[in-house]
């Protein structure tokens, strides 16, 4: 029954997850998915590090995908993350100028992956932070964290999320400052230094 | 010890009745998978022991998480959503169109979100070069397209039948044939990477990823419908599957929910 009534809303109930698989890597990262900020953007960031499974082994096949706000804490609006070439159907890529907020990135063979993106600012009562969302070969369902980037420790100790997450997990949603507006945030599915991953209810 | 397709039927039916008693002493119907099921070997070392943070989404509705990432007619071109015309030929294989509704929780329409999909080909072979299966290429078939839901959330595909593949899960493991959607809704929180599969496929009671939804009615949701009428005369058949978003929303905020 996968013609949903809409006019019983009981019977709309939402459709199961799945993994994203192997095979993703033709069809969803595009051209430029990890350069999020606009050129030359005096705001822009560095953030990088590695997905790591139970065992410590690095992923070569997860997917992050990273939402987030402007430098004001600004929702961006703008779409073109993957321009497209009417012509040739491929990938034009960003266009430099607009930030749209959004990227992809795949893990590379050793399990690294980076993106260049804006400095985030403050929204509501949250520290600034950006959305997360990790995808994976073996993962059933998506899962969600938070990159929070260290320097004002009395922000981050107002964050409501920070506030709630037991002292000894904290520092998984906290990148490291490794100088030059480049930042360490490694993700560990599982054991020890597991991510502290989030539900949204 | 080589794992056989009966060693992984036995931890499908005791997966399935594990939970059937769950709910038969009130626990909650499951809609989604437990990213904890080991008959899909690849979950074992890749799910969180740790249960996740719950965050309530009506405490702050600046979250940027109830916000979604914009996609517009620039981030796709004309033929994206008929994967038959993105060559200087035809594919091989039995033309389908897929087509069906973005809906949230609410049954209401997600209007203009980008809806993206990819497939094997019809023999079961996906353009990926880390792919062993030995069945041919097709050199008229890359097996992925983009559409943005309208205004009534309607999206659709025209493409072929995706053939059934082996993998390595145990042996002798098939995958039935099917095709991965990604669907972004008004929220980021409401994200869905899934799977749509074909009406009475003989793999089903087979395949540990489908049968990771241990829920028999939300396992049913996944399994698209033949719709005669989205059938196109002397070109495709129809299939009809309607997507339900889970996830708050900004809605739900505004509704007081």
């Amino acid at each position: 029954m996968t013609k949903i009534d809409t006019g019983s809303p009981e019977q709309v109930l939402p459709t199961p997850s799945h993994t994203v698989g192997p095979f993703y890597g033709y069809a969803l990262p595009f051209r430029g998915g990890e350069d999020i900020a606009p050129a030359g953007h005096p705001g822009t960031v560095t953030v990088h590090g590695y997905v790591y499974d139970g065992e410590g082994n690095p992923l070569p096949d997860a997917l992050l995908e990273l939402w987030g706000p402007d430098t004001q804490g600004d929702v961006p609006t703008a779409d073109g993350s993957m321009r497209r070439d009417p012509a040739s159907g491929g990938f034009l890529g960003r266009n430099g100028v607009e930030f749209t907020g959004f990227g992809r990135i795949q893990t590379d063979a050793n399990g690294h992956w980076y993106a260049r993106t804006l400095r985030p600012g403050a929204r509501g009562r949250s520290a600034p932070y950006v959305s997360v969302c990790v995808f994976a070969r073996g993962l059933l369902v998506h899962l969600f964290t938070r990159i929070y980037l260290p320097g004002d420790e009395a922000v981050l100790a107002a964050d409501p999320l920070l506030a709630r997450v037991p002292a000894e997990r904290r520092d998984t949603l906290v990148a490291a400052d490794e100088g030059h507006g480049t930042y360490r945030f490694d993700i560990r599915l599982q054991g020890e230094g597991e991510t502290v991953f989030l539900e949204f209810q | 010890m080589t794992l056989t397709q009966h060693d992984i039927d036995a931890e499908i039916a005791a997966e399935h009745a594990a939970y059937e008693k769950r709910v038969a002493d009130g626990a909650p119907v499951e809609h989604h998978p437990r990213r904890d099921y080991a008959p899909y070997r690849s979950s074992v070392l890749r799910h969180p022991k740790q249960p996740p943070i719950a965050i309530d989404v009506t405490k702050d509705p600046e979250l940027v998480e109830l916000a979604s990432p914009a996609f517009g007619e620039r981030d796709i071109t004309d033929v994206d959503n008929d994967l038959t015309r993105q060559h200087t030929g035809e594919p091989v294989g039995e033309r389908i169109t897929v087509s069906g509704r973005l809906l949230d929780r609410a049954g209401k329409p997600v209007r203009g979100q980008l809806v993206e999909i990819w497939q094997a080909n019809s023999a079961g072979r996906y353009a990926h070069q880390r792919e062993q299966h030995d069945a041919p290429l097709d050199p008229n078939f890359t097996g992925v397209g983009r559409t943005l839901s309208d205004d009534d959330g309607c999206y659709r595909f025209t493409t072929v039948q995706p053939g059934p593949y082996p993998w390595r899960n145990h042996v002798n493991a098939w995958r039935p044939a099917h095709i991965h959607f990604s669907v972004f809704g008004s929220a980021f929180t409401q994200r869905l990477v899934t799977q749509m599969y074909f009406p009475n496929d003989p793999l089903f009671p087979y395949d540990p990823i489908l049968q990771s939804v241990t829920d028999d009615a939300a396992r049913q949701r996944l399994i698209a419908t033949y719709d005669h009428s989205l059938s196109v005369p002397e070109f495709s058949l129809g299939y009809h599957w309607d997507i339900v978003l889970d996830g708050p929303n900004a809605t739900w905020i505004e509704e007081g929910r």
